[in-house]
């Protein structure tokens, strides 16, 4: 459902994404791995309209950079790694706002449609009972569980992560993944992800795309890319034991 | 903690706003130096409003002036503290104001060199120190985000401060040395630049009232874009709001609302800075709520400056800008130290 192909994003004269093609299809979750500077998170941002690229993406044969905001957001959920809330908005209202692109006028108050969904992303994420708590007085991990459930409630076809939970203790890591598998579960929805972790890389996702440099290494099947010998070429060291032992404890 | 579930600006709210308004404005059309007995200002109020000949036309001529001054003094707080909030929110920085971020200083540029240099827009009256003060405070806008941009892509607090006080001060040198070629405008020009009302007319009534009805519109329009933007710009993206359309649209609302304040009460400062604060306070960080109260308690806020500032010292009068930026940076100080005691214990 969302291609890549051939995209190059330049910052001056220095390729941070050299033309790289991706494919990502319904009911997967595909991880984007590699090592600090590969590219990553450039990618991603090309893919959510938040840099300027060379190249094509589509969206069911639908050039991205021909939609307005608003039916990009309908279609796209993107959830960041840093959220930081300067004001005390209520978690209620930060799920509301992914309810931006659907709603018909600035003043209006809502279909029950909305209030529907933002209360199932609410449930979801397991923010019910902090609806009405400020985003100030959160933890790490409830206020990225906020952002989610905004994320959530946006209704996406395609969510798009820049390593949603980098800075969460592994137990909230493993529940913002696993809110995220739930979610992929429904039909015709799939996951664009950026991990450092390549256990969790291992443990969630069905392809990926190994990147170094700006360049795409290799693509496919999750098991088949991270390999030990694709991943002692990119990170030039062990990482895949490494990977092996972490991940046996991702598996509950 | 949270105190109310209500995300909208309802009928009820704004009747209680538009009451406390009413007496504010009534409060400050019957007090002032001069004391007036209560039938008589009925009496003078009766023959304007049925257009008869007033009985005591010195009492008519005062009450007159006392309410151009003080809708004028309504519609400057009213419109100063909807563009502080709304640049609160847009730019996800609670600091942010005209005055803060140099704006004002700068539209007053633009109308102290209308002034001084006899800039007029022709068939227009009086519209060149208010077109050149818009265009001034645009252009600042523009240069001051332009420069905290290129320092740090984040706009963070600090570096937009900085940057807005070293731009104020560039503008002020650039004031004096202005009105230093001045020549014999000179005295006028440095009373116009300390901020005042005093010689309001329904004529200023009215362009603050065409400009606040067509930019608060607008910026009342933009309210829940301006949530998105205040858990940031990334977030609104990616919510779905156009956001070059958005950031462009309030900016040239707030230029033009400052441009219009400052070319005719001149540089007010902290009502924006401060009375978004207080509103906040009072109904939480969500715009749909927020711009209106703002709107209003700015409006109350500079009804009672303006009270203070010809009421305090008899019949010397104060420059209304003096009261505001006493009182303002006495709440901002209190505010600030509040906010970052808060700040400390969330960390």
């Amino acid at each position: 459902m969302l291609t890549g192909s051939h995209i190059t994003v330049r910052y001056g004269d220095f390729p941070a994404v050299d033309d790289v093609s991706f494919s990502l299809e319904a009911g997967q979750w595909l991880m984007l791995a590699g090592p600090n500077g590969a590219g990553k998170s450039t990618l991603v941002e090309a893919v959510a309209q938040g840099v300027p690229y060379d190249g094509k993406i589509l969206l069911d044969g639908r050039d991205l950079r021909a939609l307005k905001p608003a039916q990009r957001a309908r279609e796209i959920g993107v959830l960041s790694q840093r959220n930081a809330a300067a004001y005390a908005f209520t978690v209620e209202e930060v799920a509301e706002l992914g309810r931006y692109a659907h709603r018909s006028g600035p003043f209006s108050p809502g279909s029950p449609r909305d209030r529907e969904m933002v209360d199932r992303a609410l449930e979801m994420t397991g923010m019910q009972s902090l609806r009405r708590a400020s985003m100030l007085t959160l933890s790490g991990g409830e206020a990225q569980r906020a952002f989610l459930s905004q994320v959530f409630a946006q209704d996406p076809r395609v969510l798009i992560l820049d390593e949603p939970a980098n800075h969460l203790d592994l137990k909230y890591q493993r529940q913002i993944f696993t809110l995220i598998r739930e979610w992929l579960n429904a039909p015709g929805r799939a996951v664009l992800s950026v991990v450092h972790d390549l256990s969790l890389a291992r443990r969630w996702g069905t392809h990926a795309l190994l990147m170094d440099r700006g360049k795409c290494v290799c693509r496919g099947e999750i098991g088949k890319v991270l390999t030990k010998e694709n991943l002692r070429a990119v990170y030039g060291m062990d990482v895949y034991a490494w990977m092996r032992e972490t991940l046996s404890a991702w598996q509950e | 903690m949270q105190k109310t579930k209500r995300n909208t600006f309802t009928a009820a709210d704004c009747l209680l706003c538009t009451l406390a308004l009413l007496l504010a404005l009534g409060l400050c059309v019957l007090l002032g130096s001069e004391p007036l007995a209560l039938r008589d200002m009925a009496d003078a109020l009766r023959s304007m409003l049925t257009g008869g000949e007033p009985p005591i036309p010195y009492i008519a001529s005062i009450l007159s002036r006392r309410i151009q001054r003080s809708l004028c003094a309504a519609l400057t707080g009213a419109s100063l503290s909807l563009c502080g909030a709304a640049m609160q929110g847009l730019l996800r920085n609670p600091l942010a104001d005209g005055s803060t971020l140099g704006v004002s200083t700068g539209a007053s540029l633009g109308a102290v060199a209308a002034m001084a240099f006899g800039i007029t827009v022709p068939g227009v009256p009086y519209a060149g120190t208010m077109v050149t003060a818009m265009a001034f405070a645009f252009g600042s806008l523009l240069l001051i985000l332009g420069l905290a941009y290129a320092l740090d892509r984040s706009f963070s607090t600090h570096s937009i401060i900085l940057i807005g006080m070293i731009y104020s001060m560039f503008a002020s040198a650039l004031i004096n040395l202005v009105i230093n070629f001045s020549g014999e405008k000179i005295k006028s020009i440095t009373f116009w630049t300390m901020g005042s009302l005093a010689d309001s007319m329904y004529r200023d009534v009215l362009i603050l009232l065409m400009a606040l009805a067509v930019c608060g519109t607008v910026l009342l329009f933009s309210s829940r874009a301006l949530n998105a933007f205040a858990l940031g710009e990334d977030n609104a993206r990616h919510v779905g709001v156009n956001v070059k359309a958005v950031k462009l649209t309030v900016l040239i609302a707030v230029s033009v609302l400052i441009g219009v304040c400052v070319s005719i009460g001149g540089t007010i400062g902290f009502v924006g800075l401060v009375m978004p604060h207080i509103a906040r306070m009072l109904v939480g960080p969500n715009h749909r709520r927020l711009l209106p109260v703002s709107l209003f308690s700015g409006a109350i806020f500079l009804l009672l400056a303006d009270l203070i500032a010809r009421t305090l010292l008899g019949s010397r009068q104060l420059p209304i800008g003096v009261v505001t930026s006493l009182a303002g940076a006495v709440t901002f100080v209190v505010i600030f130290y509040r906010t970052g005691k808060a700040g400390n214990k969330r960390c």
